[in-house]
């Protein structure tokens, strides 16, 4: 099977190599060879798929030949975790790469098929490059072949298949940690689209916007994988790692953020370009940044030049990965400079205060920030640069300027919806910007005045802006479900989920907003706000944490073939009343595939703290234990001496353990029988284990309970689903377009923005945002705009390169609005 | 004011936002930064300056002590001579003989005196690569 599998990939490397070649040969618009590039993706994608799945089979078969499932799989590992057990390990996370990219490539080039034909050559060559790169490092990489073989020695000093494998790290047995890898993997790989569609407009100097217009699902969807990934991240660490936090501003953290920040401020600007045509030259250089964090981040897992609790062993394909990166920066940078006439924009931004003005600050500020975490991260090796000495920042310095940064982009999340674009007229401004404003008021007086919320001034800074933003985004869904009620006297719930289907890039993105919002707001009070405590407790002793009384109730143990599992039963009282019990535990792995002859290899494998959680809407009462086992381990040293005592038959022993130790020597040279014998002996250790661990509830020791009362930190993850939420609703195509929604010509596409451009400046209008005659002046500008665009797909003289397939139609009064 | 000059000004305004941005950004990260050293180098180190210490811990030296930890580490390659070093504080799930650790502190007396919620020990499954299993 392993010799298949290295077969198909190299089957695959060809064929990334053919699809870039023939694309390129007929990038001057020869059907049968684009075709052709076209299928040979699709190959490609089917070869790594099929790569991909003998990998899983064989984890799923316990095929120990595999030298990736002997090293991070055994036969005792969980089926659910031995499918994820193939991205714990550094080939099949590179496979893993490949797998999301093949996907990614196929669904952009199915999407494109009839459009941007000039452009579409260049972008294969780029996927197919990177993905060339990516199968290449599998092949011809030291030590990262998915389909490397595992042998033993055996006794005679044959080489023999392993029968079983080292297991996976119970650590990484945390369901969050199944889908983590590839929702960030799909996050990091998805933004190779939106890059390769800028150099393939490069290239070709098509600097409208049809490239952003083909790609910018694609990005979104990348964007949402990404921090969908850093949120399971965080609540894997909150709920796992036993140190009670979420995010550390540990480099490998702030690899997968870098990214994201930058997306972000691409997802805004290109919004510019679209309507405006302006901000061309950032557009591009966002894209090529993002990309080369998203590559940043895949090589500082793999790296070791920074120290990180994420494990990097120092290895081969490092270099490689920066190799790319510097190709990447180099040949970016080279072509955007020599295009730098032909993305200049006639136009100029009208008035500070528009929505485009406030884009632009808001990616002043995630750039900014982006610089921030990109300078601490690379601090230990700046430093050694200019001092000779490896120093590091620890999160306070990052948080010095994340939090002031972090609050104006509130502020600004908050002013930019209640902007129209290009201007806006002081009386609308002062109509919608009031509420809000009262809003923020009201809120910055009821904080003050009824919680400690002074004891932190940005903390208190950030719920007054939240509100701010929060108001205001509620007032845009407010008043644009009142307009359209008017118009088409629907009630009020069905006009505003009328309202947001009809305009899903708009609302869709208002609902990220307030994801993204409630987010910080868990942020910020879970971190400023938090009462953590170290308490030592006896069995029946009780504390008072932050107005809780806590109780030791009793202890508890649990032990079967892999572990052994020390914990404790709290009693949590509010007022007097008991409110619930919480169950933290702390569990010893056995190592697997090493010797588990004694009881004390208990102790030798992982520990893993099991978080004791009462989550709830205002706090999250969050313990962890860490049970005093000294007793326990004198018991378990006592227990394996008596065993050793009792196999070699010391004089005295009890009965049965003197049988036990007649059974091992009568058995010396029978094989079935000595696997008799150790089957009875495991039997009997097992007993001995057990009744060593009940040792513990006798012992009456302390245990060491780390309690944190965690103010508001449920939000954080129902912001981020909120967030998700939103990004989806933008994502949906819209009615009408379901079918083949991905797939339509370029006049299309473009009409059908301009369509949008109008129903967005008709909704401004409704809402108060764009006073009279700004609209007058706007609207009658889009429409000719609109037409203009109809009639050059009627003579084929406006798309270059689509075949402007039934647009030959009379222009049409495109629709309404409020009108469904 | 004509638009031109309008434009000049705020760039200027925004350029130099970022340079005001930056040298805070560099003044502060050097001095906020706490140096990196392994254990053999700390062995005769002055008390008293705060460093990051990164080393192995040695395995069966760990021993309850207190509230806290007591243990030795040596360099990452195993090599040099072992530091003593007490810890009081949550000690993270995978810590254990034999494992890297990062752990700021000073210090006292000849020992090691780490700061609580600083001790970061990695995790050794992920990315390893033979050499290191």
């Amino acid at each position: 099977m392993s010799s298949l599998g290295s077969a198909l990939l190299g089957l695959a490397f060809l064929a990334a190599l053919a699809a870039g070649a023939l694309a390129l040969a007929g990038r001057k618009g020869d059907e049968r060879l684009l075709t052709l590039s076209r299928r040979t993706v699709y190959g490609f994608c089917g070869l790594i798929t099929a790569c991909v799945v003998i990998i899983e089979l064989a984890f799923i078969g316990d095929d120990f030949s595999f030298q990736i499932v002997q090293e991070h799989s055994s036969i005792e590992t969980p089926s659910g975790y031995k499918l994820a057990a193939m991205w714990s390990s550094q080939e099949g996370s590179l496979l893993l790469w490949a797998f999301v990219l093949s996907l990614a490539s196929s669904a952009a080039l199915w999407a494109t098929r009839r459009r941007l034909r000039d452009l579409v050559p260049w972008a294969t060559a780029v996927m197919m490059g990177v993905a060339a790169f990516f199968t290449g490092l599998m092949l011809f990489a030291p030590d990262v072949d998915p389909f490397a073989t595992a042998t033993m020695q055996a006794a005679n000093g044959m080489s023999v298949t392993p029968t079983d494998g080292v297991g996976l790290n119970p650590l990484l047995q945390h369901p969050s940690m199944m889908i983590h890898p590839p929702m960030l993997y799909s996050g990091y790989v998805a933004f190779t689209v939106p890059f390769a569609f800028a150099i393939g407009a490069l290239v070709t100097r098509r600097l409208d916007a049809e490239w952003i217009r083909a790609t910018r699902r694609f990005a979104l969807i990348a964007w949402a994988f990404l921090g969908l990934g850093l949120l399971l991240g965080a609540r894997w660490s909150y709920t796992e790692l036993g140190w009670g936090g979420y995010w550390a501003w540990d480099p490998v953290e702030n690899a997968a953020l870098m990214p994201w920040l930058l997306g972000t401020a691409f997802l805004h600007s290109i919004m510019v370009q679209e309507k405006r045509g302006m901000l061309k030259v950032w557009n591009a250089s966002l894209i090529v940044g993002t990309f080369s964090m998203a590559l940043l981040g895949t090589f500082l897992v793999r790296s070791g030049v920074l120290q990180s609790i994420h494990a990097f062993g120092d290895n081969t394909v490092g270099p490689y990965i920066l190799g790319l990166i510097g190709v990447v920066l180099v040949g970016s940078t080279a072509l955007i400079v020599s295009r730098l006439d032909d993305l200049r924009s006639p136009k100029r931004i009208d008035s500070l205060a528009s929505r485009e003005s406030v884009f632009l600050v808001n990616n002043l500020l995630l750039v900014g920030m982006t610089a921030v975490i990109f300078w601490g991260t690379f601090f230990p090796l700046i430093s050694e640069l200019f001092t000779g000495e490896k120093a590091s920042l620890a999160a306070p310095w990052f948080d010095r300027y994340t939090t002031p940064l972090a609050i104006l982009l509130v502020v600004f999340t908050g002013i930019g919806p209640l902007l129209a674009w290009r201007r806006v007229s002081w009386e609308s401004a002062k109509r919608v910007f009031r509420v809000p404003l009262i809003a923020a008021a009201v809120v910055t007086v009821i904080l003050v005045a009824f919680t400690d919320a002074t004891d932190n001034l940005w903390a208190l800074a950030l719920f007054a802006f939240a509100a701010f933003a929060l108001t205001g985004l509620a007032q845009e869904f407010w008043s644009g479900a009142a307009a359209r009620r008017q118009l088409t006297g629907e009630p009020g719930a069905q006009a505003l989920v009328g309202l947001v289907s009809r305009n899903r890039r708009r609302y869709g993105g208002y609902i990220v907003h307030v994801g993204i919002v409630v987010l910080l707001i868990g942020i910020a009070a879970s971190s400023s706000f938090q009462t953590n405590r170290d308490v030592e407790l006896r069995p029946g002793e009780s504390t008072v944490v932050d107005g809780r009384t806590i109780t030791y109730v009793k202890p508890t143990v649990a032990v079967d073939a892999e572990k052994f599992t020390f914990g404790s039963v709290l009693r949590i009282e509010e007022d007097g009343e008991v409110v619930g019990f919480v169950r933290p535990s702390r569990r010893f792995f056995r190592p697997t595939g090493q010797d588990s002859g004694t009881i004390g290899s208990f102790f030798a494998g992982e520990a893993t703290s099991e978080v004791g959680l009462r989550p709830g809407p205002w706090h999250d009462l969050w313990i962890a234990e860490q049970p005093n086992i000294a007793e326990v381990q004198r018991g378990v040293r006592q227990a394996d001496k008596g065993f050793q005592a009792c196999i070699r038959g010391v004089p005295g022993s009890p009965p049965e353990c003197k049988a036990l130790g007649l059974i091992m020597r009568a058995s010396v040279g029978n094989p079935r029988r000595e696997a008799q014998a150790l089957a009875q002996i495991a039997k009997l250790q097992s007993l001995a284990a057990e009744d060593v661990a009940e040792g513990f509830l006798r012992s009456d020791a302390a245990s060491t309970f780390k309690v944190i009362v965690n103010p508001l930190v449920t939000w954080m993850w129902i912001g981020g689903l909120i967030a998700l939420a939103g990004a989806l609703i933008a994502l949906w195509p819209a009615r009408g377009r379901r079918r083949g929604a991905l797939v339509h010509t370029e006049a299309d596409a473009r009409k059908e923005a301009k369509y949008r451009e109008i129903r967005d400046a008709e909704l401004d209008h409704a809402t108060g945002k764009l006073s009279d005659e700004d609209f007058a002046l706007v609207d009658s500008e889009l429409r000719r705009e609109a037409i203009e665009i109809l009639d050059g797909a009627g003579n084929g003289s406006a798309n270059a390169s689509g075949n402007g397939n039934g647009n030959g139609a009379r222009p049409r009064e495109p629709e309404k609005a409020e009108r469904s | 004011m004509d638009p031109q000059r309008k434009r000049k000004i705020r760039l200027v305004v925004a350029l130099s936002t970022a340079v005001l941005l930056a040298v805070a950004l560099i003044y502060t990260s050097f001095s906020a930064s706490t140096e990196a050293k392994e254990p053999s180098e700390l062995l005769g180190a002055a008390p008293g300056t705060s460093y990051e210490m990164t080393g192995r811990v040695v395995k069966g030296s760990i021993q309850r002590e207190g509230n806290g930890i007591a243990f030795r580490v040596v360099d990452r390659d195993g090599g040099g001579q072992a530091l003593p070093v007490t810890y009081t504080g949550a000690v993270p799930d995978p810590f254990r003989g034999g494992r890297e650790i990062v752990l700021t502190g000073a210090i006292e007396q000849g020992t090691f005196v780490g700061e609580p919620e600083t001790l970061i020990t990695k995790c050794p499954s992920k990315f390893t690569t033979k050499s290191d299993v």
